[in-house]
């Protein structure tokens, strides 16, 4: 099992497998964002009974932090070692045949990504008032359940948060990356954990490519929706 | 009267491996578009010796694109772009008259220079000498027909086998991955009933092998499989992952 | 010299057999006392080196390209023959041989062809078993072919990779006797000359190609599996590198040459587009089982476009002169055929040296999704040669030169007449007479590498007490020092022409004198015009750069030295063998165009000793005895 951490391909599988679960994350997360377009209720009720159980949200957090660790950690180490395997390159820089643009860039598109999830959870999960620019507190933002019991209100947080063009801008770009990061990942993911055949392979890179879409038009339909006042306090 | 294309070559010149390497430029004249890419070399590496110049080092051999002795990056492709078309069976007509072409040597550090466009591709054989194998001694092998082996897996196996070890996917990867040199030949033997007792060591070993000589790491480009002149493709570096994970799940 | 066949006595089938009972043997814990130098990585050089070393001997290879994989042996396409008779088609061993004998035109050896026959049917078990994937039936089981116009199907192949497919199984065993560090392998290094030590072969000398350095192996036995002498001719379809160095530096050091005149032309071959033409590519031969060969019947015809030339107007060359076999005539024959058409003037092509190869008739019965079926890399391989498609018009082949039987003399054993010098495959001159069968070269090569050698060599070492001398002996220091004064010598001429231009001008002089057809007259003009060429070549080469690097110009220089001094004793041998037979066309000895053989006067191997520079060559004959076979004449009228 030393090779899961030494050799090229066990770090593969470790990116795979970590990619795996993270994608099953986001898949999730857009789930529960949608939520917002059943209204005020319905979304305040899914967050505080997300956030009902410290065992299990920690569960979660922490599974979550060590899967983004070591996806970072083999992405890192492997492109370390690409790059030193091809210390100088081609007159020109070419383009490397038949290379998608998704393909080549994945470490860049990766720590784009990392960078926005470190602000979103900023923004977002320690609320930080600094980052929202609504000059506001979101960890003060409460209302009542139907039985009277304070919880966070997310619905009206999303509404405000999103209501910046700045911070709306910022999030649509990560999620493209993120979702153009997906269109390769997906795939390479079967590939890397040689779950891949002939007649599977056209197949699965064009659901890798319609999941990603998918994905995109879930995640930034919440921010377009805010701003073309769609949704509202 | 000279008829023919006149190109401008741009040339990879490094004396030796220790030697810093830069480009020259060179004029090819009156080139016959019925000329393969290494005759046109040739034929300016006459001209050079004519003038008393040293010609330009390169690999051929068979010149029928079967040995894999050929290895120029062509235009930023290794063997130049056509499809599965190595150096010396790509002819000039596939060139304009005027074009400027840039010639390189395969670049990865497991692949170090010798002298102009010629490299070290012995990372190659000792990663085959790692495992490539079916350790079967001469004499007393069963009777050829006595394991049989299903036509699909044989034709599988076949189009595996078919690589010439080149190294033109080194060459294309980004990364400078062997990837699609080991899965083929681990792939050739995995598939076969008389490559089943050493699968797993077989993989193990080669991959340990690749990792040792500084190929870089799969990210599924797939420019390996566009530059290969066999057409070998990714299914087998998918089949190889597979293997090296059974094998590493079994503890061996 | 005393030419010893050494054939052990006994009935035909039973000669091996016997004489492996007799050959003495090495105990398991003294072969590794023993080194054995490979020269060669070819599918002999591959074979032998890895199944000396399983044995337990200490063994060195060599081999000029960067790795041992790409030796030439690669680019074999078709097959390779085994007598297992899985078809049911009534093969056997006794059939095999017998087609062989005939094929070689009568003038190969009976014992040692019985003895690959019988061979054949263990190499097909042994690459089965070290994974090779030859072409299989739905059932699972190993599926053959008929090649070469045999009459039973009993060819293994590869699709049209059969030799890579060998080339990498004996490769592979190599390669794990290398990780198991009982071969020591040395890429890009060629052998430069041979030492021999009170009449023993006892070692080589090389230079490292890429540091130009020259150095001496000392061995107790050196094999020699350098291939054949194809590039004399300049153009031919082997490697650019393949050459005769190895091989006729051993003959300077006293091993016979024997047969250099048996050389095989290959009908089907891309005719040469320009001077610049560095290697001619063969097409399978298969494709004459669909293709019809015809060129118009009036020169003034030659340059119109074929498709306007009427059926009437075409003259279909070997319909009409073998009837019989048609279009799928052997080759030597349809080569001649090919060449008498165009030396009437009425060739194809720019440069009048093609004859149509025409697949109209055959789309039209079969469809061309049928031709593309059957043929389809091999056209998209003319496509990308020529830049011509072949299913809208004819291609054009020519012959060219494929494969040489000739090579140094050894005995049944593999044994030169220099005690301790072993030769394989191609390089030697034993199995396939005058004329070799298709699928027969991958056969001999892996015969003499995995089954014959390993048993005869331990009998060598045995038998002769002969100590390994060490390399700072005087003889090693003495051809290092004739290695590197030669080495100077070509550097320091500087004259004004390539290599290769000589290369070139040898190849012509070869192909036009010494090719498909040979009279007194041409090979006279050969031993005088050869020599003169060789004159200006030691005045006039130019090789730029040292001998400190890698400097192919040198390599290659030296190469052409070679070959111009071995064109001529090849002229030589083809002058004194005053008959026709196989690969060997005189046209003084001919009946009705065909080869009329001399079974009287040159029923023996002609085996040329060297007398010393300047001197002319000794000739030497073995008798060919049969024992078995009748002499007939081959027809295929």
């Amino acid at each position: 099992m030393n090779n899961l951490f030494h050799s090229t391909l066990g770090k593969k599988y470790i990116m795979a497998l970590t990619g795996a679960g993270l994608f099953g994350f986001v898949v999730m997360h857009m789930l529960g964002n949608l939520q917002v377009f059943l209204g005020q209720e319905a979304i305040n009720r899914y967050a505080h009974f997300l956030q009902s159980s410290k065992e299990l949200l920690w569960s979660a957090r922490i599974g979550l932090l060590v899967m983004v660790g070591l996806h970072v950690w083999s992405a890192v180490k492997l492109s370390a070692e690409n790059k030193a395997a091809r210390p100088v390159g081609y007159l020109n820089n070419p383009t490397p045949a038949a290379a998608s643009y998704a393909s080549r860039t994945m470490l860049m598109s990766g720590l784009i990504i990392a960078a926005f999830i470190v602000y979103h959870l900023l923004h977002f999960t320690v609320k930080v008032e600094a980052v929202n620019l609504v000059g506001l507190d979101f960890g003060k933002l409460h209302e009542q359940d139907l039985t009277g019991r304070l919880r966070a209100d997310v619905y009206r947080m999303i509404i405000l948060g999103f209501k910046v063009p700045v911070v709306s801008v910022f999030y649509m770009i990560a999620v493209g990356l993120l979702c153009l990061h997906l269109s390769h990942g997906i795939s390479a993911m079967f590939q890397s954990l040689g779950l891949r055949n002939k007649a599977w392979w056209p197949v699965l890179q064009q659901s890798a490519k319609g999941a990603a879409l998918v994905l995109f038009l879930g995640y930034i339909a919440v921010p377009v929706a805010v701003l073309l006042g769609l949704l509202k306090e | 009267m000279e008829k023919g294309m006149n190109l401008t070559l741009i040339v990879w010149r490094q004396k030796d491996a220790k030697s810093k390497g830069s480009f020259a430029t060179y004029a090819a004249r009156a080139v016959n578009p019925d000329m393969s890419f290494l005759e046109m070399l040739d034929v300016v590496n006459d001209d050079l010796i004519q003038r008393g110049e040293e010609p330009i080092a390169f690999d051929s051999d068979c010149r029928e694109g079967i040995c894999g002795s050929c290895s120029c990056v062509i235009n930023g492709v290794p063997h130049g772009g056509q499809k599965a078309t190595t150096a010396c069976q790509l002819h000039m007509r596939m060139f304009k008259d005027g074009d400027t072409i840039t010639i390189e040597p395969w670049r990865a550090s497991a692949f170090p220079i010798v002298k102009d466009l010629v490299v070290d591709r012995s990372a190659f054989d000792r990663i085959i000498q790692a495992g490539g194998f079916v350790s079967v001694r001469t004499g007393g092998a069963p009777d050829g027909n006595a394991i049989l082996v299903p036509k699909e897996d044989c034709d599988l196996a076949m189009d595996a086998a078919q690589c010439i070890g080149c190294g033109a996917c080194v060459a294309a990867c980004k990364n400078a991955s062997a990837m699609l040199f080991v899965s083929a030949k681990v792939s050739h033997l995995g598939l076969l009933p008389q490559g089943q007792p050493e699968r797993d060591r077989r993989v193990l070993n080669m991959v340990a092998q690749m990792d040792a000589e500084g190929f870089g790491s799969c990210t599924v480009t797939g420019s390996c499989e566009a530059v290969c002149p066999k057409e070998i493709t990714l299914d087998n570096i998918s089949r190889m992952n597979g293997d090296y994970a059974v094998a590493m799940v079994k503890g061996k | 010299m005393k030419l010893d066949s050494k054939i052990p006595s006994g009935p035909l089938g039973q000669k091996w057999d016997k004489h492996k009972f007799d050959l003495k043997l090495v105990s398991p814990a003294n072969k590794r006392k023993f080194e054995v130098i490979v020269v060669g990585s070819g599918l002999a050089g591959s074979s032998a080196a890895a199944t000396l070393a399983e044995l337990g001997y200490s063994v060195k290879s060599f081999c000029y390209q960067d790795s041992p994989r790409r030796a030439h042996s690669i680019a074999a396409q078709g097959g390779i023959n085994g007598a297992k008779n899985y078809q049911n088609d009534g093969d056997s061993v006794q059939r095999l041989f017998y087609d062989t004998i005939k094929g070689g035109d009568f003038r190969a050896r009976e014992a040692n062809v019985h003895r690959l026959a019988q061979t054949s049917v263990s190499i097909i078990d042994q690459c089965v078993a070290q994974g090779v994937p030859f072409a299989r039936e739905y059932g699972g089981l190993l599926d053959n072919r008929s090649f070469g116009g045999a009459q039973v199907s009993r060819t293994f192949y590869a699709r049209g990779q059969t030799g890579q497919q060998l080339l990498l199984g004996a490769y592979s065993a190599l390669s794990r006797q290398i990780g198991l560090g009982t071969v020591k392998m040395y890429p890009r290094t060629e052998m430069l000359d041979l030492v021999v030590v009170d009449g023993h072969a006892k070692g080589i000398v090389v230079r490292d190609l890429v540091t130009g350095e020259v150095s001496s192996h000392a061995a107790d036995a050196v094999v020699l599996a350098t291939g054949g002498y194809g590039p004399v001719f300049y153009l031919s379809t082997n490697a650019i590198g393949c050459n005769v160095t190895a091989t006729f530096r051993a003959f300077k050091k006293g091993a016979a040459f024997a047969n250099p005149c048996y050389t095989q032309i290959h009908p089907t071959c891309i005719p040469v587009s320009g001077d610049h033409q560095s290697k001619l590519t063969l097409m399978s031969e298969s494709l004459r089982n669909d293709g019809r060969v015809w060129v118009p019947k009036r020169k003034e015809d030659c340059s119109k476009s074929p498709s306007s030339i009427p059926d009437a107007d075409r003259d279909y060359i070997l319909e009409r002169k073998y009837p019989s076999f048609g279009n799928l005539a052997p080759r030597d024959i349809a080569s001649r055929a090919a060449k008498e058409a165009c030396d009437e003037g009425r060739g194809v092509g720019p440069s009048g040296y093609g004859v149509y190869l025409d697949f109209a008739e055959a789309i039209n019965r079969l469809g061309a999704s049928k031709i593309r079926e059957r043929y389809n890399n091999l056209f998209d391989m003319y496509e990308r040669i020529t830049g011509e498609n072949a299913y809208q018009q004819p291609m054009r082949i020519y012959p060219a030169v494929h494969y040489t039987m000739g090579g140094l003399w050894v005995d049944y054993n593999l044994m030169s007449n220099l005690p301790g010098l072993f030769v394989l495959g191609e390089a030697n001159f034993s199995d396939h007479g005058a004329n070799r069968l298709g699928a027969s070269a991958l056969m001999q090569g892996l015969a003499d590498g995995y089954f014959i050698l390993p048993y005869t060599i331990g009998h060598y070492f045995a038998s002769s007490k002969q100590a390994r001398p060490k390399v700072d002996h005087a003889e090693f220091r003495k051809v290092e020092e004739e290695v590197s004064a030669r080495t100077q010598r070509i550097l320091a001429i500087k004259g004004k022409k390539a290599p290769r231009s000589f290369h070139r001008e040898l190849g012509k002089l070869m192909w036009e004198n010494c090719g498909m057809a040979r009279s007194k007259q041409s090979l006279e003009a050969n031993l005088k015009l050869i020599p003169e060429l060789r004159e200006e070549f030691w005045k006039n080469v130019n090789v730029t750069g040292e001998g400190s690097d890698l400097n192919q110009t040198l390599e290659r220089a030296g190469r052409v030295a070679d070959f111009l001094e071995f064109g001529e004793l090849l002229s030589l041998d083809a002058l004194t063998r005053e008959e026709s037979c196989g690969g060997h066309f005189r046209v003084e000895h001919q009946e009705e165009g065909e080869c009329k053989r001399d079974d009287a006067n040159f029923a023996h191997v002609a085996a040329w000793e060297f007398q010393g520079e300047g001197k002319a060559p000794l000739r030497h004959t073995e008798p060919l005895v049969y024992e078995e076979v009748h002499m007939s004449t081959r027809s295929y009228k």
